[in-house]
């Protein structure tokens, strides 16, 4: 890059399943007044706007231009980024490279959806191919979530069993997280009871529908050591198409049973990770990395990523479940927050991700702080198992 | 700037009513085709000196697509597999807006953009009146149309602009059309066929408008200066840019101002160094869905005072012969979508710095203004100034 950017600057909305008290308009200006405070500035410091979202969601057409009063966007520059769940990811590195050209001095990103106001299952599916797909009642993120969790057991990455222990994990740190939108006090039992989706993959399983925002400013180097006195720095990041379209003649997504085994569903996280570990000199993320949070929609996806990730062999997964290592306390704690299980608002969703990473590594995590010094954590989103945008955050340059 | 940003290579489709007998991603495919073919450029992973493209832009929105994640269907036409891939919501001049952020940023070298929209496959006006606030304005069914009326009425009664003075941008624009093989309606009309054309929303009529359907697609590929030189002979630099939002409740603003343009214009005429675009700008492609716009938008751009615009028109500083001459390939006017239009206009500039407008072309022009909006009456606007 040819500058150095760093986040100074967070805000979140706790998430919720409805939120009538406030419109969009409020919504993401809660989260936009959260990031101000936190970084100790107004909005008149602010040179740039980067909002996100999935505009079909709520039935808005060009959201931040709806929303400009509630971003504070007006007079400023800015525009509006929507890449599917990986929106989060790449509204973030739009601010990354708003602030690296050199033009600005201070970006606001925002990201937001507020699924009280619309019904994602005839939306999703909208986003079928409308001759074979739609007709033949494909759905969409249910049908990708079981393709994975699929995968999971029939590569013997994990049972069904440890996938509950993983999924007890998630709920304990989602209680412990003020802005999360599930605070499920779960058994495994719970897990291994709840309603069969599509078998393997159950109720429990699957991320909720959330309200949520999340802001997050970023500034390049020398704004950021001049504004902030605690700048997390954005050490690189990657963003990759896994360059399969949504279509029956791929099966991979509708069909998802005829490549069980295959990687399909975890190209493009996988791809980012090698190619950020690569840049960035990573050789064993599970010991140099010091926490990961993920756009694991599933339980089977977190399951799924261990391995994307590479942070133990192929198959192995189950070994981490069983050493618990990616729970809080663990060699690699992943998803501290909660995760996407527990808070599922799709455009701010990968904003949550680097700004609970920001968080960790500040040290300012209260009841949900890893009991490590966090230097390094890896963050990424994801969009309809074809878009990755991961970011590589740290607390020194 | 950092680094310098050039235009290696553009393209576009003809502009019609209904490509039906083409889908979406064929018809952006055309123009993708083109600039991969008139570059020799492919994909960077494809290539052993990492010499090639390293991101995908489009600009799209869920509603004109009539699906959620409209941006699936096209990324593929543009190579996205192992690409970095964003979409911008918004018109196309923000897509390579973002491109010249994304080179300037140091993260990529060179970025392909494409636009496609299929007016014909979607209802204008429903997508439209979804950008208006769901409780107050949207029972209305106010669309982009009948908010322009609104604005235009409140213009040309503020400032006494005459339907004649708009209509002689109908008039100017159709007539250029003629010269350009991409364009949709050229049309030989005169004043008088524009104001007696049906009212579509008073003081709006048809010929005061875009053809109300239209489909077409552009792209360009967007690159370092290093990379440029070694590509074509031909790059057109990106000099200046700059965008601006407006409020959202038309009722918050005067409508017969356009301060984010203003603002806009501002941004990139100062990363430009221009003063006096009269003088320093050659060639104007702005982007207009009626005819009183180009009044308004030339106060935004400068080109003269407040309240202006009609007379600024009657002087025919804007017309081919003429000091600055502004949409020679006919604009939107004669035929542009939806979200590509912007695209269109550093499409359309971008040609004529090249020297190769054909029929169009603007003698001798070495500077360019390309202009783009997203929003009703022109809520946030995008500058972009182009040098050979």
């Amino acid at each position: 890059m040819a500058e150095k950017v760093a986040v100074i600057g967070v805000g979140q909305t706790p998430g919720k399943r409805s939120r009538k008290d406030v419109s969009e308009v409020e919504l993401v200006n809660e989260a936009v007044r959260a990031a101000l405070e936190d970084a100790e500035l107004t909005i008149n410091d602010i040179d740039v706007v980067i909002q996100g979202n999935m505009e079909f969601f709520e039935g808005t057409f060009y959201t931040d231009q709806w929303l400009v009063e509630g971003l504070g966007a007006y007079g400023k520059s800015g525009l509006k980024v929507n890449a599917a769940g990986d929106t989060g990811g790449t509204i973030f590195a739009s601010g990354v490279s708003h602030a690296a050209s050199g033009l600005f001095k201070t970006v606001l990103v925002v990201g937001f959806e507020k699924q009280d106001e619309g019904a994602y299952g005839g939306i999703g599916m909208r986003s079928e191919d409308s001759f074979f797909d739609i007709a033949g009642g494909s759905g969409r993120a249910i049908g990708a979530m079981w393709g994975t969790a699929v995968s999971v057991i029939d590569r013997k990455s994990a049972t069904e069993e440890l996938a509950a222990k993983v999924r007890v994990k998630e709920a304990k740190c989602g209680s412990r997280n003020p802005y999360s939108h599930l605070k499920l006090q779960l058994t495994e039992q719970d897990v291994l009871n709840s309603d069969i989706v599509i078998w393997p993959l159950r109720f429990l399983h699957i991320c909720p529908t959330s309200v949520s925002s999340c802001a997050v400013i970023v500034a390049p180097e020398k704004e950021a050591k001049r504004l902030c006195r605690k700048p997390v720095w954005v050490k690189d990041y990657y963003c990759i198409h896994s360059g399969l379209q949504p279509r029956v003649g791929e099966p991979w997504l509708n069909l998802g049973a005829a490549y069980p085994t295959g990687p399909q569903f975890r190209w493009g996280v996988e791809q980012a990770a090698i190619a950020l570990y690569k840049r960035n000199g990573i050789v064993n993320p599970r010991k140099q990395l010091d926490l990961i949070e993920s756009y694991s929609p599933s339980t089977w996806h977190e399951i799924d990523y261990y391995e994307a990730l590479k942070l133990c062999e192929p198959g192995e997964a189950w070994k981490l479940i069983e050493e618990e290592a990616t729970w809080p306390d663990g060699d690699i704690p992943y998803d501290v927050s909660g995760g996407v299980v527990s808070t599922n608002a799709i455009g701010a969703t990968g904003l949550h991700r680097v700004a609970e990473t920001v968080i960790q590594i500040r040290g300012e995590g209260g009841e949900r702080q890893v009991p490590k010094d966090v230097n390094l954590g890896l963050t990424f989103a994801q969009g309809a198992d074809q878009f990755c945008t991961a970011a590589i955050l740290c607390k020194t340059l | 700037m950092n680094r310098k940003v050039a235009i290696v290579a553009v393209a576009q489709t003809k502009y019609e009513a209904n490509k039906s007998s083409l889908w979406q991603g064929d018809v952006a495919y055309e123009p993708i085709e083109k600039v991969l073919q008139q570059t020799g450029l492919t994909y960077q992973d494809r290539t052993k000196n990492g010499f090639g493209i390293d991101r995908i832009l489009t600009a799209g929105e869920d509603h004109l697509v009539g699906r959620t994640c409209n941006s699936f269907w096209i990324h593929h036409y543009l190579g996205a597999y192992r690409m970095s891939q964003d979409n911008i919501s918004g018109d196309g001049a923000f897509a390579v807006y973002h491109g010249v952020i994304d080179i300037l940023s140091g993260h990529y070298d060179t970025v392909l953009i494409a636009t496609i929209t299929k007016e014909s496959e979607t209802s204008r006006a429903a997508a439209e009146n979804c950008y208006f606030d769901h409780i107050f304005l949207q029972p209305f069914g106010l669309d982009y149309l009948s908010a322009s009326a609104l604005q235009a009425r409140r213009y040309m009664s503020k400032y006494g602009i005459s339907r004649e003075q708009c209509a002689q941008v109908a008039v100017r624009n159709r007539a250029n059309a003629k010269n350009n093989p991409y364009a949709q309606e050229p049309l030989d009309i005169t004043v008088q066929d524009v104001l007696k054309s049906e009212m579509l929303a008073s003081p709006i009529s048809a010929l005061d408008s875009k053809p109300p359907v239209s489909d077409g697609a552009c792209a360009l590929i967007l690159t370092t200066e290093e990379k440029a030189k070694k590509i074509t002979d031909k790059p057109i630099w990106i000099d200046g840019i700059g965008n601006c939002r407006d409020s959202h409740y038309l009722g918050d603003r005067d409508l017969s101002d356009c301060d984010s343009l203003v603002m806009a214009t501002k941004r990139a005429y100062s990363m430009a160094g221009i003063t006096d675009p009269l003088k320093e700008i050659d060639v104007a492609e702005v982007s207009e869905e009626y005819t009183y716009q180009e009044l308004l938008w030339s106060e935004g751009l400068g080109f003269c005072g407040k309240g202006e615009g009609g007379k600024f028109m009657e002087k025919g500083i804007s017309r081919m012969s003429g000091k600055m001459p502004i949409n020679p390939s006919g604009g939107i006017l004669a035929g542009n979508p939806i979200g590509v239009a912007g695209m269109a206009r550093v499409v359309e500039a971008a040609t004529q710095l090249r020297g190769e407008a054909g029929a169009r072309q603007v003698e001798g022009a070495k500077s360019a203004l390309a202009h783009g909006y997203t929003g009703a009456c022109g809520q946030s606007h995008c500058v972009l100034i182009l040098r050979k």
